[in-house]
């Protein structure tokens, strides 16, 4: 069996690797929180901790799955798959390495955008099928926030699109072999990682999960692996969202010849990771109504210029 | 892709169907996304890509959004979903069924007259967007005007 783009061995590698990513990424963030915070963070469990995401997983398995009586049953087991399907789908489109990769799309960009914006059903319907005051303003404040960051994400890509001249995320890579985008297209590098972290309503922006205001939001009521879905959902969100940046700013895997193609792709995608972990650390959670505001009226307006001004750049470029 | 094409057909119908006859607004809201988002099956088995992401992201992701967020808010509880059930009388069906299958007869009778075969042309995104700002490129303006109208209308709106 070859190790290429769309093969069986390739998709299994994909995903298993994704998965366990995703799951490891729990005790990584917990690790560098403790680093940043100047504390130790989980470090029983085997070495350095590492086994602490075994042990949750063996708790989170064993422990009673339970549906409230009072929940809307069919909405309420629909809800934690979708978000888990809705990523692990997103990635197939991700092109990892030359040859790694599970299909090579032309419409490798909107994909992801239709993905992402199916998402928010999962947060939606959870808390909307809790029939809980809290989980309902927790899911309330992810629908209007993920549907506004949507609009900023899309547009801070096009940029990038236009310049590639393709919606082929594979290709868009390939077209960075003589310069990053992240030079050209800063401003929509930045509206994009300021959109990624509240489509993936990660801290700071985990407004429809405030512990501090609304319990726990939209997954208050849910236990053992339910949750569990959320959780390493937001994970994969976060390895996925890293990857995009690495991906459509940072030249995929592209990188001196001394490392292999795949490493460099990982290389990049963890300082990604990491940074959203370090953003978990440093900053503070705006307030509902501020976060709004900043997106409508502060990113719209300077993603739409971005796209006017890359646009122009465009065409000038032609013209010369 | 015939396999596909039909397969997601299917599916369209069947969530359709469910749509209608389900009482919760939830699971029929669900239903629905579930039919948007064969539809778009459908276009990518068609050979149309672009379309069928745009069916996704638009209707599936944004509209229906809209549907789900104004549900929230609405609290509707164990009693509207009484009154939707008493509202789901057999004498209700009589009508529209009848009309239904007109459209159906006319529509069975075009596809036996006239020589209609199932022959996918894949249309990429360049080309659609050759179309868009070439030939049709007054009416991409004119739509954008209206949206734009749109857009003001929903800014005054909210401003009172």
């Amino acid at each position: 069996m070859k190790f290429e783009v769309g093969s069986a061995l390739s998709i299994a590698a994909i995903l298993f690797t994704v998965i366990v990513v995703a799951a490891m990424l729990i005790w990584v963030e917990r690790r560098l929180l403790g680093l940043w915070q100047e504390r130790l963070g989980p470090n029983r469990v085997g070495p350095f901790g590492l086994l602490q995401v075994v042990a949750d997983m063996i708790k989170i398995f064993t422990k009673e799955d339970w549906v409230p009586p009072f929940a809307d049953r069919f909405s309420f087991l629909l809800a934690p798959p979708i978000i888990m399907v809705v990523i692990l789908l997103s990635f197939s489109v991700i092109p990892f390495a030359p040859g790694v990769g599970v299909i090579d799309s032309d419409i490798g960009v909107l994909f992801v955008l239709a993905m992402a914006s199916l998402g928010a059903y999962s947060v939606m319907l959870g808390g909307l099928s809790s029939n809980n005051k809290y989980a309902l303003l927790g899911s309330l404040r992810a629908a209007a926030q993920m549907v506004s960051y949507e609009v900023f994400m899309g547009i801070s890509l096009l940029g990038v699109v236009a310049l590639a001249g393709t919606f082929n995320l594979r290709e868009i890579v390939l077209s960075q072999a003589d310069g990053w985008y992240i030079l050209p297209q800063c401003v929509g590098f930045l509206i994009f990682v300021i959109a990624g972290v509240a489509e993936s309503h990660r801290l700071p922006f985990d407004i429809p999960e405030a512990e501090q205001e609304i319990v726990a939001g939209y997954h208050t009521e849910y236990s053992g692996m339910k949750f569990g879905m959320f959780f390493v959902g937001e994970y994969l969100g976060v390895v996925l969202v890293s990857s995009l940046i690495v991906v459509l700013f940072f030249g995929g895997w592209l990188g001196p010849a001394f490392l292999p193609p795949i490493v460099w792709f990982v290389l990049k995608a963890s300082v990604f990771v990491a940074f959203f972990v370090l953003l978990r650390a440093a900053i503070p959670r705006p307030r509902y109504d501020q976060l709004m505001n900043y997106g409508w009226l502060f990113l719209l307006p300077l993603s739409l210029l971005n796209l006017l001004l890359t646009g122009a750049f465009v065409l000038w470029q032609e013209g010369m | 892709m015939t396999l596909l094409f039909y397969s997601a057909g299917a599916i369209a119908l069947i969530a359709t169907l469910s749509v209608i006859l389900s009482s919760n607004v939830v699971h029929a809201l669900v239903y629905l996304i579930i039919s948007l988002l064969s539809v778009a099956v459908i276009f990518f088995a068609l050979g149309a890509p672009f379309a069928a992401m745009l069916e996704a992201i638009v209707y599936a992701g944004a509209i229906m959004v809209l549907f789900l967020f104004v549900m929230m808010m609405l609290n509707l509880g164990q009693a509207t979903e009484d009154e939707e059930r008493a509202w789901m009388q057999p004498s209700l069906w009589i009508g529209p069924g009848l009309l239904s299958g007109i459209l159906l007869l006319l529509f069975v009778s075009t596809l036996l007259t006239h020589d209609v075969t199932l022959a996918p042309v894949e249309v990429s995104v360049r080309d659609i967007s050759l179309l868009l700002f070439g030939p049709w490129l007054l009416a991409v303006e004119l739509a954008s005007m209206l949206l734009l109208a749109g857009l003001i209308a929903a800014y005054h709106l909210a401003k009172k």
